[in-house]
């Protein structure tokens, strides 16, 4: 009997393939809700791994970035290579590898199979969208083409959930030993001259003498790409004199007609062809399929910005409407939970917590759940549909004017979503200095936070004006304005960081430009959900602890004993039902309301405001606008939830149960003018576009960059920013005359 | 070869005009990520067109599509097909 580890004979089996090609709608079939998203430790790659559905032993499933080849160049891909190798800290070397393969592109993609393969682990092969090779008519011979690559292949639509079940049967074939590795002579490197694999061997050796072991694939790679990912490691672990090494091993190889790093690409491709060729037929290139009539208009010089441009205009004006109904529904619910509060616990700090504080912070940031909902589901069906490569495709020239690349439109995009995997998708980009310019001005892009705040604004204070028959609505036309703001602000801003912090040469682009397709309902509900969940989980712990804390700086220090004495008269006076005590009523709803004004005015929270009050004056704010923007430096969001509770703490009495909007229009200044005009929700909405007021993407900034610098630049940058522009709204609005 | 008697590179080429593949120049990283996406000497490839502002263009070739910049098909070289 062995005195083995119960977990050590757990397998792992990594997932990896080309961007694009289904990989994680795959890993979400294989995995099930198993799937855990975390980071490789030490560096900043996002490592996503699940437990294969369906299997008794524990299988682990660790999905790859997506990648076009193993030369590492991007810090996705070195971390990819390593894992395969064995060589990333933290994770056991995966026991076989599942290639994941465009089918209806396979020559471009049976490119990286060719490096997979040389990692002499068991490979399964899974030709996915097999729904399109038989839409589009390719004819691929699977079974010939399975016993001369010499690897098994399975054929799915992912999107679909079809043929998942044979993918999971070969995956657990495969780690009980049914599947070997392949043999090295059936490997593309088995054709590379002699003298490359000489070379390859000899540095090996070298390496080995200063008892550095490196798998063989590392040491044609560190031969292969030239500054590369594994030369830098060399550098790092051997000293200048491997790499001088390395450079001389290339000069010799060049010398002796092996250019590099032609030779590798034209022996890979030379394989795959050897491979395919008589098995597989593909339609006529040139052929113009529905993809490209579809493509001729939405790529077209005008139809195809102007219809860009209407696309994300039409996307704000249709939030705004369909949100309508559930957000109703959302605020009628607040109200009657309040109500039951207030009707089972007798007044006092607890009623006061539960119902001012937990439901009147929550609950006005829960409100925007559909319309994160519905913005998420529009991102996701224009990623899945293929047109968010022609979007970028579309604005690289714009681009790259400020100079960055459509590399960088991607990232940005998201970052309408959220600016947290956002800055996270900024990885793709090879370029260092597109990178942190895209990192910078991510944050300026308006996030789905800032929806609820815009909303808000907009449905009280913008007028209910609708044109072209009920169409147009001047409402959807101010959020649609609000989320330009950033993004305009950001043109300048990248072509300044660019300019004077990293400047340097324009970067590539080099994009795949997929056909269209019809988007998968499974994506855009795993997409969907994911946000939702996301959202809502924020709501119960940042934005709860948050209102907690803002309750309590506007309960205490006040004694509340007059104010609940008043209540419970009251109280008792209303179930009295004796119409005859009107006057007593009254006299107690008065001194009630007295008592709370004068108790959040003496608060901690009314202290600290009335102190920062000559700072926010300027931008038409009254102090309680300006806590509240301060508060929400945990996230944007909160700031809802912050007025939420204040005004709801400081409510008259016989509007406790009105919603946000009506408290807020019913505020005052003390000589008896509104305190929120168009002007004034004017200013609060550009500032909340240009601040930095989320720690969620500071600490994000903070992982990628790697220091405090620059988030600590990115936070004061975009707060100036956001006061200055805060300032001139307001100051121009008013003098429009909207100041009243 | 062009009017100016120079090699003929992708990025001159016109939407509809198809070209063989003879080189891409250079040995960095955008020359092997040329490679690598199957832009190799001997490869028909295709012009589908050009973004609205006249840059990137997209490109057929090996049964899919690539949009290239024109610094990137610059480093091209090919011959016309009739």
């Amino acid at each position: 009997m062995s005195a083995r580890h119960v977990g050590s004979n757990e397998s792992s089996v990594a997932l990896i393939g080309n961007p694009n090609t289904g990989k994680s709608s795959l890993f979400n079939a294989l995995c099930g809700t198993s799937a855990r998203v975390g980071n490789y430790p030490g560096v900043t790659v996002e490592q996503k791994v699940g437990k294969l559905v369906g299997s008794e032993q524990p299988i682990e499933i660790i999905d790859l970035p997506g990648t076009y080849s193993l030369a590492a160049r991007s810090a996705d891909e070195a971390v990819t290579i390593d894992v395969l190798c064995g060589a990333q800290q933290g994770v056991t070397r995966p026991n076989a590898i599942v290639v994941i393969v465009d089918a209806t592109n396979l020559e471009r993609n049976l490119y990286l199979l060719s490096q997979i393969i040389e990692l002499e682990l068991p490979v399964l092969v899974v030709f996915n969208m097999w729904d399109r090779v038989q839409e589009e008519g390719h004819k691929i011979d699977i079974s010939a083409l399975s016993t001369r690559i010499g690897l098994p292949i399975v054929c799915t639509s992912a999107s679909k959930r079809e043929g998942i079940d044979q993918v999971r049967q070969a995956i657990i074939a495969m780690t009980t030993g049914g599947i070997k590795a392949l043999a090295s002579d059936k490997t593309a490197r088995s054709s590379f001259p002699t003298a490359f694999l000489n070379e390859s061997e000899s540095l090996a050796a070298l390496l080995k003498t200063k008892g550095i072991e490196t798998p063989r694939i590392e040491v044609d790679r560190m031969l292969i790409d030239k500054d590369g990912h594994f030369q830098t490691i060399a550098a790092k672990a051997g000293g200048p004199e491997i790499v001088q090494e390395i450079e001389q091993a290339r000069t010799r190889l060049e010398s002796s007609g092996c250019k590099i790093p032609l030779f590798e690409t034209k022996h890979r491709y030379g394989w795959v062809r050897q491979q395919i060729s008589g098995l597989v037929e593909r339609p006529p290139a040139n052929r113009v399929n529905s993809s490209d009539k579809i493509d001729r208009w939405l790529t077209h010089r005008w139809i195809g910005m102007a219809f860009f441009v209407l696309l994300m205009f039409l996307i704000f004006q249709s939030i705004t409407l369909i949100a309508k109904w559930p957000m109703g529904w959302i605020e009628f619910s607040q109200g009657w939970t309040q109500g039951i509060i207030e009707q089972w616990i007798a007044p006092g700090a607890l009623r006061s917590l539960l119902s001012d504080g937990v439901i009147a912070g929550i609950g006005s940031v829960l409100i925007f759940l559909p319309q994160i909902a519905i913005l998420f589901l529009f991102i996701a069906i224009l990623e899945d549909c293929g047109y968010m490569s022609r979007a970028a495709f579309v604005v690289d020239k714009m681009m790259s004017t400020i100079g960055l690349s459509g590399r960088s439109f991607l990232p940005l995009m998201s970052s309408f979503a959220c600016a947290v995997p956002g800055i996270m998708a900024t990885r793709t980009i090879e370029s260092v200095k597109d990178r942190m310019v895209t990192i910078l001005i991510a944050p300026l892009m308006s996030c789905s936070a800032r929806l609820p705040v815009y909303i808000l604004l907009v449905s009280a204070f913008v007028p209910d004006t609708t044109y072209l028959g009920g169409w147009l609505s001047l409402q959807g036309a101010v959020l649609f304005a609000m989320h330009c703001v950033g993004a305009l602000v950001a043109i300048p801003t990248a072509w300044f960081l660019r300019k004077f912090f990293f400047p340097g040469a324009a970067s590539t682009f080099l994009m795949e430009l997929h056909s269209y397709k019809w988007p998968s309902w499974f994506v855009l509900f795993q997409r969907v959900r994911e946000r939702v969940v996301a959202f809502v989980s924020r709501a119960g712990t940042l934005i709860f602890c948050t209102s907690i804390l803002v309750w309590a700086a506007g309960y205490f220090p006040g004694d509340h004993q007059a104010l609940e004495q008043a209540q419970s008269k009251l109280e008792s006076l209303t179930a009295s039902g004796d119409a005859a005590d009107t006057q007593a009523i009254d006299g107690a709803t008065a001194s009630i309301n007295a008592a709370r004004q004068k108790l959040i005015d003496e608060s901690f929270l009314g202290m600290a405001g009335k102190t920062i009050e000559p700072l926010v004056k300027p931008l038409g704010w009254d102090w309680k606008i300006g806590v509240a923007a301060i508060a929400s430096f945990p996230a944007r969001e909160v700031i809802i939830a912050t007025l939420g509770t204040i005004y709801s703490l400081g409510s008259e009495e016989d509007e406790s149960s009105d919603s946000l909007k009506d408290q807020m229009k019913a505020e005052r200044w003390p000589d008896g003018r509104p305190v929120y005009s168009l002007a004034t929700a004017l200013s609060i909405m550009v500032f909340f576009a240009l601040c930095a007021q989320c720690s969620a993407t500071l600490m994000t900034i903070k992982r990628e960059t790697n220091s405090w610098r620059w988030p600590l630049f990115s936070f004061v940058y975009m707060t100036a920013l956001a006061y200055i522009g805060a300032w001139l709204t307001f100051t121009i609005a008013t003098w429009l005359g909207m100041g009243s | 070869m062009n009017s100016r008697g120079n090699p003929l590179t992708l990025s001159e080429l016109s939407p509809g005009q198809s070209a063989i593949v003879d080189e891409v120049v250079g040995d960095d990283s955008l020359a092997s990520r040329l490679m690598e996406m199957g832009i190799l000497d001997g490869e028909p490839i295709e012009v589908i067109g050009r973004a609205p502002m006249g840059d990137p263009t997209e490109y057929a070739l090996r049964g899919y599509r690539i949009s290239l910049r024109r610094n990137e098909s610059d480093r091209v070289l090919v011959s016309l097909l009739p």
